[in-house]
């Protein structure tokens, strides 16, 4: 459940960001997790609430962008989506494949309402 | 176009600091771009600002496993970081390997456990300097876990330091801690379909130990297939079969290791 100590380290990250920035609340967290990043957005989603309790994240409305995987092919070199680390290049079957794409997992941006903001 | 982030962002304001380049501000008026600021309805103008981050969410873990490793380089001190399911024989394959090695270099070991000092014992009992390490509920070791360990340590120089990760296939693989190698272990009591049911793991790693090969006999195991699997999901994966039990195959593992040292 790698999630929710993920999901603590977001809100302790963004808390301070935002709390140097002299906000008074996190209203909306933009994120990018790769379809191979190895996290589970709804169980991210689910320890976030958790997480969030208490901090000036407690209300952010989490938006996750899911962006597809995508191979190259070692020996053809064509690019490809993939689903799966074992992924076989459609064009020469080869396995020698690189993951080019859909391992990302950044927080992309957030955004914050000024203190006498309500 | 802002140069940093590249969105589209044109002639607004933007906050820097000097010296932090992934660090940016837009100041916007209007907010945010996307849908759930609307969605939202805070409509009072102004008073809401996007900071771009373009934040790695394991940066913090990143930065500090970055620390770890050239504390590792500097003192020349190689460091494998073991990972498995539990049950696979991380502890019972140190406890093979560890009195020859010790015969070469010094050994140290850092052992990660939800709960009890049972492995660090068995360490302990080989002679070696070892530090437990009990992450209560957490499932994966990070690398604020093993900067604080190796702190508690007395390390030697041009030495050898295992890392005994918790028994998870799943959560350790996304946490880099400073090591230098990976080494995922998986034994034939298990399925030799684990590498395709755990890709990430496999994935990561850069050498596989089958063990418990003394077990083949008696179990519905095919280690062609397995190997044959781990290696579709990653095609650089070194192979080692062993058995910690007889020493079958350990010498091989331990002349890798030995080599390993002489070129780190």
């Amino acid at each position: 459940m790698h999630e929710m100590s993920i999901a603590l380290s977001i809100v302790e990250t963004l808390d301070a960001k935002a709390r140097e920035e002299g906000a008074g609340r996190i209203s909306g967290i933009d994120l990018v997790i790769g379809k191979l990043a190895g996290i589970e957005p709804e169980s991210l989603r689910f320890c976030f609430s958790a997480a969030a309790k208490g901090t000036l994240a407690e209300e952010a409305l989490l938006a996750i962008e899911e962006p597809e995987g995508l191979g190259e092919c070692g020996e053809c070199g064509i690019t490809f989506p993939v689903s799966f680390y074992y992924a076989e290049c459609p064009e020469c079957r080869s396995l020698r494949v690189k993951i080019v794409s859909g391992e990302e997992f950044v927080i992309q941006s957030i955004t914050i309402e000024d203190q006498e903001g309500e | 176009m802002c140069d940093t982030c590249g969105c589209a962002s044109e002639g607004g304001a933007v906050l820097r600091k000097p010296g932090l380049n992934d660090y940016h501000v837009h100041i916007s008026e209007s907010g945010h771009n996307h849908e759930h600021t609307h969605e939202h309805g805070h409509h009072h103008q102004g008073r809401s600002r996007t900071l771009v981050l373009e934040q790695d969410v394991l940066h913090k873990n990143n930065l500090l496993a970055e620390r770890n490793r050239g504390y590792f380089e500097a003192r020349n001190i190689f460091v494998l970081n073991l990972l498995s399911s539990p049950g696979s024989g991380k502890t019972s394959l140190l406890e093979k390997i560890i009195p020859a090695l010790q015969q070469h270099i010094p050994v140290a070991v850092i052992e990660g456990d939800q709960q009890t000092t049972n492995d660090a014992e068995r360490m302990q009992a080989l002679g070696v300097p070892v530090i437990q390490i009990n992450t209560g509920s957490g499932c994966h070791l990070d690398a604020l876990m093993i900067n604080s360990a190796v702190k508690e340590l007395e390390l030697h120089d041009n030495s050898l330091l295992c890392i005994e990760n918790v028994g998870n296939l799943v959560c350790p693989a996304m946490f880099d801690l400073g090591e230098a190698l990976k080494v995922v272990i998986i034994s034939v009591t298990e399925g030799d379909d684990k590498p395709l049911k755990y890709p990430n793991m496999f994935h990561e790693a850069d050498l596989c130990i089958l063990n418990k090969m003394d077990l083949l006999p008696y179990v519905d195991f095919d280690a062609n297939k397995c190997r044959e699997n781990a290696m579709r999901v990653n095609h650089h994966l070194e192979w080692f079969e062993v058995s910690a039990k007889t020493g079958e195959g350990v010498d091989a593992w331990q002349d890798w290791i030995k080599n390993k040292l002489k070129q780190h």
